[in-house]
């Protein structure tokens, strides 16, 4: 894969992986393990074949394989950007969160919710308008 | 009490432990090339800084602490406390990473605290 071009435009595409897949790691995780504990029995063989469940779940691969995207994404950004920056403009995931739950899982989101969401917007909007980088990177 | 102490541990050792895994990014170097192969041969250089260890550390023990409190406290008081790590996290950017926090960065994080805040207790 090339480099991106700038500093802001790699910065940007990693923060947009981490509000992606952060999110989608836990729901995909949430969704794997719901489906694991309604049949698992208590017992030392159930234990044993919750365990072989879940190693063979796709959804649960899928999730850790979202999450280690994050976390790659996370570890890279820190690299060249402000701690400062990066972690409020992630915060940017709890909105996505709002917005899966709303349009794909239907599920009823309050109006004191989108209002968080709206400030979690705003606040990472002027966050975005500093720069990512502040120090010499040491 | 305990859940004070599980509260200042899940902020502190949480934000802290990130701050340390940002320092020991920032001791690797910036990095460039992304091709796998490349960001494969990064991982053992990034496991020998020790502020990435004690970062790990920090974090895993920020995560137990929420575990803990969680068995005590509702979920909708726990979390939205947590969005206090965003203002400690602007404040260790500056003092323990030398980061500038402008002005402007300062309200943004205030109204992601607030927001954050306003999202779990909405949960509820």
């Amino acid at each position: 894969m090339k480099p991106p071009a700038s500093p802001h435009f790699k910065t940007y595409l990693l923060i947009c992986l981490m509000v992606t897949f952060g999110p989608l790691g836990n729901v995909l995780l949430g969704k794997g393990m719901r489906q694991m504990s309604a049949s698992s029995t208590g017992t030392a063989a159930g234990a044993l074949g919750l365990i072989l469940r879940v190693l063979t779940s796709g959804t649960i691969w899928l999730g850790i394989g979202s999450l280690l995207t994050f976390f790659v994404a996370y570890m890279l950004v820190l690299s060249w950007a402000d701690y400062s920056y990066v972690q409020p403009a992630s915060a940017a995931a709890y909105g996505m969160v709002a917005l899966l739950a709303h349009f794909i899982l239907r599920e009823v989101v309050t109006p004191m919710r989108w209002m968080g969401v709206m400030f979690i917007c705003l606040g990472v909007l002027v966050v975005g308008h500093t720069p990512p980088r502040t120090t010499d990177g040491r | 009490m305990l859940a004070l102490i599980f509260y200042l541990l899940i902020i502190g050792a949480g934000t802290g432990g990130e701050l340390c895994v940002a320092r020991a990014m920032k001791t690797v170097g910036e990095v460039k090339d992304f091709r796998p192969a490349a960001l494969l041969r990064l991982v053992p250089r990034v496991l020998r800084v020790p502020s990435m260890w004690a970062g790990v550390t920090l974090m895993a023990t920020a995560f137990f602490s929420l575990l803990a409190v969680l068995s005590t406290e509702n979920v909708s008081l726990v979390v939205p406390v947590t969005a206090l790590s965003y203002g400690a996290g602007a404040l260790g950017g500056k003092f323990f990473l030398g980061e500038q926090v402008s002005a402007r960065r300062w309200a943004g994080v205030f109204l992601v605290c607030t927001g954050v805040a306003l999202v779990i207790v909405g949960r509820a």
